[in-house]
């Protein structure tokens, strides 16, 4: 079976034959009661819709959104480093590119009807974005270079038989050129942790916790299926002492209980010591979606291996954990998803991400009172992210599901 | 893995399965205790000490808004009480919110009307993918706030007064007449539970039509539903001419809604997707089996499907419950003066972090068990019960 799926336009029945007027009688007026509740929700839809357009149009003052554009991006980052941001953004749309032409390697048109529609879209948004003429440019050099990486990784996977191994040799990579971008040395300009900001701190952190709490996460799942129990005591109560606690309590541990307990001398960063807190609560959680995962693979499978002279992490390293990882990706990808949101918390704790920029933004006196404005484009941005990632994770499994 | 024991051959220490078994699990603890010493270690090195005492120091802050009389020189123990009680208040009424909430987007998701299902749909695609903090901001400032402009108090559909000084919603008045009509309410959904029992056993046993039982069931709804109306003696919140002030109902404060509220839409999202994925889970033969035996279409969801989907959605509906709990905390972010924003005042007073913090827990951790245990117990009732 290959992964394209046919047109959808030939497998739908036509609509002529059902009719709009049967679709309508059958889906919306089926009985009393259906068209009763038709009816009122509808009008109760159009009211709210055609408030909401009233609201958005008039009383709304949308210029909170574009005169602070830098501030929900990238924070107190010093704009004569902006390059630095533009080059990370480069970097990593670049390798997306690669890993999506790498990924589509045996589809037989890389860029489908739906692909270009969104790829429009998005470069309709960027040339529409109300930012200086050179960053939309930049914006859609961007978009340029992901559908660039994206053919050239397809030729090249096609061509290189090792490319996929380098692409993920480039990815680890990318992190410590990430950390060189944003901190700066090497003969880039030093910026403090402290003017990192908004969408690039959320990010950031997200992605660092993300990277740090899965290794953490499946130790402890495998420790709490151990046969030694010692391990398995440990890595239960563990799990099941974080799990009872609140993430914002866990983060004060971090904020504030943590530097009492390290030498005087050693002082912690807020972002490490959030990052810290972050990790060590959505490891307990991350370990219960990969027991989940190793509980549905049978016996037999670990047994088979040992039988065929696989020493214990062998077993689990060949065998146990690629099978109940994949049965895991929904559960684990909704963990992810539910880290990047609680991402929002560090703004409790004095970190300046994007609620606690938008928090700034709301007290100057000159956008006194737009909240529903700031609020509605932070909940689009986080809307978007998180769907992007809930949509990667199903084509993830889609993905690996044809390769069986 | 396991090596013969009894053989002559002398297996090298490094090779037994066993020796390692020991090794690794002593060498961990040894870790644990070298970290765990250094952490105390440095923690005593720096002169703090480790006592409650403290609780029993005066408090000398305000609280905005407590179950229990509460004054400024109380001391820090019974503050922090105060806290728990309005982090409870908020919990219990939060959970009851939630489950109504959830259960009814869940089931609209199966909705034959086209319109009510997507609205299901899109409401659990917006919720959860935004942050639960933004949504408390969402509904606190720009929701409950914008209804309250100046001193001036706003009517909402003629039942809610919104203004600076809180949400006033009708409630009923606390005359004895609305007590009694409360305890007859009360008595009237026990006698209907029993009824609907006996009617559910003469159906199943005699094959008898369950008739009267159901005319008598309607006829105890009807009654129970003036006596909601009319025997509570509601009071609507009434603004007086000046539109300053309001008369009647009960007041709740603009934190304390706006915490429900977001919690309530919050977790409810998850559990529509729980409560959906559980009636998903009956096969479709139990409800080809149910119409072919002749059970109605509402009978077979309660009597057939409903019973074995439950199985599936209580263990899920305990840890979205025990998220509710936990997410009650970020009370703290608007200002509601829950145990946690209690805790942070108290510990910014007297710098007793880890004393403070580790109460906190612990509360936490009483209250996801409670929950928990509860929940196992309900579990247990709509388990398989196998012969």
């Amino acid at each position: 079976m290959t992964t394209t799926s046919p047109p959808s336009f030939s497998t739908r029945p036509d609509v002529a034959q059902i009719g709009a007027i049967a679709w309508v009688r059958k889906h919306l007026f089926s009985g009393w009661f259906n068209s009763l509740v038709t009816v009122v929700l509808g009008s109760l839809l159009i009211r709210s819709i055609v408030g909401f357009i009233g609201w958005a149009t008039t009383t709304a003052q949308w210029k909170v959104i574009p005169e602070n554009l830098p501030l929900y991006f990238v924070g107190q980052f010093p704009p004569d480093q902006y390059w630095r941001i533009w080059a990370l953004l480069w970097m990593i749309s670049a390798l997306s590119g690669l890993t999506w032409g790498n990924l589509s390697q045996n589809v037989p048109h890389l860029f489908s009807r739906t692909v270009l529609i969104w790829v429009g879209i998005l470069a309709v948004i960027f040339v529409l974005a109300p930012t200086p003429l050179p960053y939309r440019l930049l914006l859609l050099a961007t978009l340029g270079l992901v559908l660039g990486g994206a053919w050239a990784g397809r030729y090249l996977s096609q061509s290189l038989p090792s490319f996929g191994l380098g692409l993920a040799i480039a990815w680890g990579l990318s992190f410590f050129i990430m950390l060189w971008l944003m901190a700066g040395g090497f003969g880039l300009k030093p910026v403090s942790t402290t003017a990192w900001g908004g969408l690039l701190l959320t990010l950031f952190m997200s992605v660092v916790s993300i990277v740090l709490c899965f290794p953490l996460g499946v130790a402890l799942a495998l420790g709490r299926q151990s046969t030694l129990p010692v391990v398995r005591l440990l890595s239960t109560v563990y799990i099941e002492v974080v799990r009872g606690v609140p993430l914002i309590a866990l983060l004060f541990i971090g904020a504030v209980m943590l530097p009492f307990f390290l030498p005087g001398n050693v002082r912690l960063d807020l972002v490490l010591r959030a990052i810290f807190g972050l990790t060590l609560f959505s490891a307990a959680y991350l370990a219960e979606n990969v027991r989940g995962g190793l509980q549905s693979i049978p016996r037999g499978q670990a047994e088979a291996s040992s039988a065929l002279g696989l020493n214990t992490p062998l077993t689990l390293g060949l065998i146990v954990l690629p099978q109940a990882l994949k049965v895991a990706i929904p559960s684990i990808v909704g963990q992810f998803i539910s880290l990047v949101q609680d991402t929002t918390l560090v703004s409790i704790i004095g970190l300046s991400d994007l609620m606690r920029i938008s928090r700034a933004v709301l007290a100057n006196p000159l956008y006194i009172g737009r909240y529903a404005e700031v609020y509605l484009f932070i909940g689009v941005i986080f809307w978007v992210l998180c769907y992007a990632m809930s949509w990667g994770s199903r084509q993830l499994e889609a993905r690996l599901k044809t390769t069986n | 893995m396991n090596s013969t024991g009894n053989s002559d051959e002398k297996i090298p220490i490094w090779r037994d399965a066993r020796f390692w078994r020991v090794a690794l699990q002593i060498a961990l603890l040894a870790i644990l205790a070298i970290a765990g010493s250094w952490l105390v270690g440095n923690f005593l090195r720096q002169g703090k000490e480790f006592n409650f005492g403290f609780l029993w120091n005066q408090a000398g802050f305000n609280i905005g808004e407590s179950l229990v009389p509460y004054q400024t020189n109380d001391l820090y123990g019974w503050a922090l009480f105060v806290g728990f009680l309005n982090s409870l208040r908020l919990i219990l009424v939060g959970l009851v919110l939630t489950t109504v909430i959830g259960v009814v987007a869940g089931v609209a998701s199966f909705s034959s009307n086209w319109l009510l299902q997507k609205i299901s749909q899109v409401y659990v695609e917006v919720v959860r993918n935004t942050p639960l903090l933004l949504q408390i901001f969402f509904w606190y400032f720009a929701v409950f706030f914008s209804f309250s402009t100046g001193a001036n108090v706003t009517n909402v559909l003629g039942t809610l007064a919104i203004s600076k000084k809180g949400m006033v919603i009708p409630w009923p008045s606390g005359t004895p007449t609305s007590w009694l009509a409360l305890l007859a309410l009360v008595v009237g959904a026990i006698a209907a539970i029993l009824v609907w029992r006996w009617r559910i056993k003469l159906m199943g046993e005699l094959g008898a039509s369950g008739k009267p039982q159901s005319i008598a069931l309607i006829g105890l709804g009807i009654l129970s539903l003036l006596i909601f109306l009319f025997g509570l003696g509601w009071q609507f919140p009434v603004i007086d001419a000046a539109g300053t002030s309001v008369e009647g109902g009960l007041r709740l404060s603009l934190e304390y809604a706006g915490m429900l509220v977001a919690l309530a839409f919050y977790t409810g999202a998850f559990i529509a997707e729980i409560v959906r994925a559980g009636i998903q889970s009956v096969s479709k033969g139990q409800w080809e089996a149910a119409q072919a035996l002749g059970i109605q279409q509402g009978l077979s969801m309660r009597l057939v499907v409903l019973p074995q989907a439950l199985r599936v959605i209580i263990p899920s509906l305990n840890s979205q419950y025990i998220n509710l709990t936990k997410n009650s905390s970020l009370a703290l972010a608007i200002g509601y003066p829950d145990i946690f924003s209690t805790s942070q005042t108290i510990l910014n007073q007297t710098g007793r972090a880890v004393e403070v913090i580790l109460i906190i827990l612990l509360t936490y951790l009483a209250v996801d068990l409670l929950i928990s245990a509860l929940m196992n117990q309900l579990n247990n009732l709509v388990q398989l019960r196998e012969r």
